[in-house]
């Protein structure tokens, strides 16, 4: 049964078959010098390797940028450090609790808390809003629309991307404003119980403002990268989804969104990146109120980026310092949230590394 | 257990392109049916034609009528998930789930189905994994990743996952031609062992296989690139590689074409 015949019968061997300048049978003992011409694989001493070969270069380039990346951080950081250090020891007030920012009076009296909570609270804003909408693009692009939608839909998006920030910010307060005041005001009206919506007006220039600015110029990174990682599922994932009954949402469940967690983390985290360091769309939105407050919907806010871009030009040196230090604290909030996404990352390493 | 399928004047459209052309054939419960024959001649389209698995790439669509006990499989009021439920699938290479672990893999398609509790799932797990033949090297790291095992675990993983949710009939495509013959070895076995209990159809270039597990077996053929693929000769495997009917299968299973 399913025996093959026998092929050897064809193979006669050795020598019969070759033909050209080799034609000679093998194995009788002639050096190759003998041939017109060595062949390809170089008959007699092994060659040396070169001493400045491209490899060299290559390489050479290559460590050298690499290198590259760590003198420009170690750089920055000594610059902030050095600029920054004079200025915190002529405060006059404990700079990391301290909310008032007046770094230009004789006695310097400023702080970064006020400035760091509107940051951090206006990105985690934007991100709540952006990242809900930005998944749903991003599947619908990968998994539902038909080709002829989605290249054209997705080119869309990383457009709004190339839109420079000053004109989203300028947008929002000159037209998204209205509507933001008006449903500011609509939720102050109903739900004026829960903290986030309290308070008595002015509403408009607001955190909320701010952070839907925001939040729209986070939406095209997220999104594209989003679909980046959902096309890469390995479709034979996808079909074993189906082929055990699942519907199209339980296979994206089951087998796109596990395999893009990672993907999409790193997505939102350089979505945070970029909202975090924001500057000029929210100088101009935010209603510059050095408060702590988790009031979203009353005229204030403001964040480090925001007050650099909008107190620089009548600082003194002690100011300038006084901002330079406020940069410091937004590079350490940066590290701090790129590593806990790495860690995030990192935890479930051993099932993706895994995965062939 | 296990259910009847029969195919009647079946054939599967990619586009406007025809790759199988008018395939009739019955598969009787709890019997294994080797489908063999060349690269490219639809053996794998008739197969995912079984459990629907074909309309899933864009613009294919099936003409003819396949029947799983009498019930029409493309009666537009089906539910395409229970026939797929009913008709469970293997594929030519492992694909366990990356993200999920040993365990979860397993259970993952009665956690689609809506099975919660947790005795139900350790029960079903175990169980499936034993009818695997896979429970006694895996029980103490049931909670490390599925895609860590070796080939052939991964592939005795898969075929767990499959009967972990007791379908009626399990399709195989060449689920054997990634592995090495130990493994190939040990799925066989199981294949005989799962006899028992579903209709298999597995789909092999291994016409060796074909000729140890099968009890019947369907030779597909097509004339030339380009031409759908034509089942030439369905008969008793015995009789196929001992005393083929047609010229053509003959000349397959002795080496001569193909």
């Amino acid at each position: 049964m399913g025996d093959y015949p026998s092929s050897s019968t064809n193979a006669s061997a050795g020598g019969s078959g070759v033909t050209g300048r080799h034609a000679r049978p093998a194995g009788t003992g002639v050096s190759p010098s003998s041939y017109d011409e060595p062949p390809i694989g170089g008959g007699g001493a092994l060659p040396k390797k070169s001493r400045f070969s491209m490899e060299a270069g290559f390489r050479g380039l290559s460590t050298g940028a690499g290198a590259m990346v760590l003198v420009i951080i170690v750089a920055i950081a000594i610059f902030l450090i050095s600029k920054a250090a004079p200025a915190i020891s002529a405060d006059t007030v404990n700079f990391l609790t301290y909310k008032q920012w007046f770094p230009n009076d004789t006695n310097p009296n400023f702080g970064i808390a006020a400035l760091a909570f509107g940051t951090v609270l206006s990105s985690v804003i934007a991100l709540l809003v952006a990242v809900p909408i930005a998944l749903g693009i991003a599947l619908f692009l990968s998994h539902y629309a038909p080709k002829r939608l989605a290249n054209p839909l997705g080119f869309v998006i990383d457009l709004l991307a190339a839109v420079p920030s000053v004109v989203f910010g300028l947008w929002g307060r000159d037209v998204f404003m209205e509507p933001v005041r008006d449903f500011s005001v609509w939720l102050n009206k109903y739900f004026s119980w829960i903290p986030l919506f309290g308070g008595d007006g002015p509403f408009g220039r607001s955190i909320l403002l701010g952070s839907l600015v925001l939040s729209i110029m986070v939406l095209p990174i997220v999104t594209s990268l989003s679909r980046e990682v959902f096309q890469q599922t390995p479709g034979m994932n996808e079909e074993a989804a189906l082929a055990l009954g699942a519907t199209k949402w339980e296979m994206i469940r089951t087998a796109v969104l596990p395999y893009g967690k990672p993907g999409v983390i790193a997505a939102v985290m350089l979505g945070l990146g970029r909202a975090l360091g924001e500057t000029i769309a929210l100088a101009l939105t935010l209603g510059t109120v050095f408060s702590i407050s988790f009031n979203i919907i009353e005229n204030g806010g403001n964040s480090i980026a925001a007050n650099i871009a909008n107190t620089f030009g009548e600082a003194n040196a002690t100011g300038r310092g006084a901002l330079i230090a406020s940069g410091l604290v937004l590079f350490a909030i940066t590290l701090v949230v790129n590593m806990a996404a790495r860690a995030i990352i990192y935890r479930r390493r051993e099932f993706r590394d895994s995965a062939a | 257990m296990a259910k009847r399928i029969e195919a009647s004047n079946v054939s599967s459209y990619y586009g406007s392109f025809k790759a199988i052309d008018s395939i009739s054939m019955t598969v009787e419960p709890k019997t294994i049916t080797a489908l063999i024959g060349p690269s490219g001649c639809g053996k794998s389209t008739f197969l995912r034609s079984i459990n629907r698995m074909h309309e899933v790439l864009p613009n294919a669509r099936i003409e003819g009528r396949l029947t799983i006990d009498e019930q029409n499989i493309y009666d537009p009021d089906v539910d395409v998930t229970a026939v797929r439920r009913l008709i469970g699938m293997v594929f030519q290479r492992p694909n366990p789930f990356p993200t999920m672990s040993i365990y979860e893999n397993v259970v993952a398609g009665l956690k689609l189905n809506g099975v919660k509790k947790k005795s139900l799932l350790d029960d079903a797990a175990e169980q499936s994994l034993k009818s695997a033949n896979l429970w006694n090297e895996v029980k103490d790291r049931l909670n490390r990743p599925g895609a860590g095992l070796s080939g052939g675990q991964q592939q005795r993983l898969c075929i767990a996952r499959t009967i972990a949710v007791e379908p009626q009939v399990v399709l195989m495509d060449e689920p054997c031609s990634a592995l090495d013959p130990i493994s190939t070895l040990a799925i066989e076995d199981l294949m005989f062992k799962l006899k028992d209990r579903f209709t298999i159809i597995i789909v092999t270039h291994n016409m060796q296989q074909a000729a140890r597990v099968s009890d019947k077996t369907g030779f597909f053929s097509i004339d030339k690139t380009g031409d759908p693929g034509r089942l030439i000769e369905y008969d008793d495997t015995q009789k196929i590689f001992s005393n083929p009917t047609q010229k053509k299968t003959e000349d397959y299973i002795t080496g001569r074409f193909g």
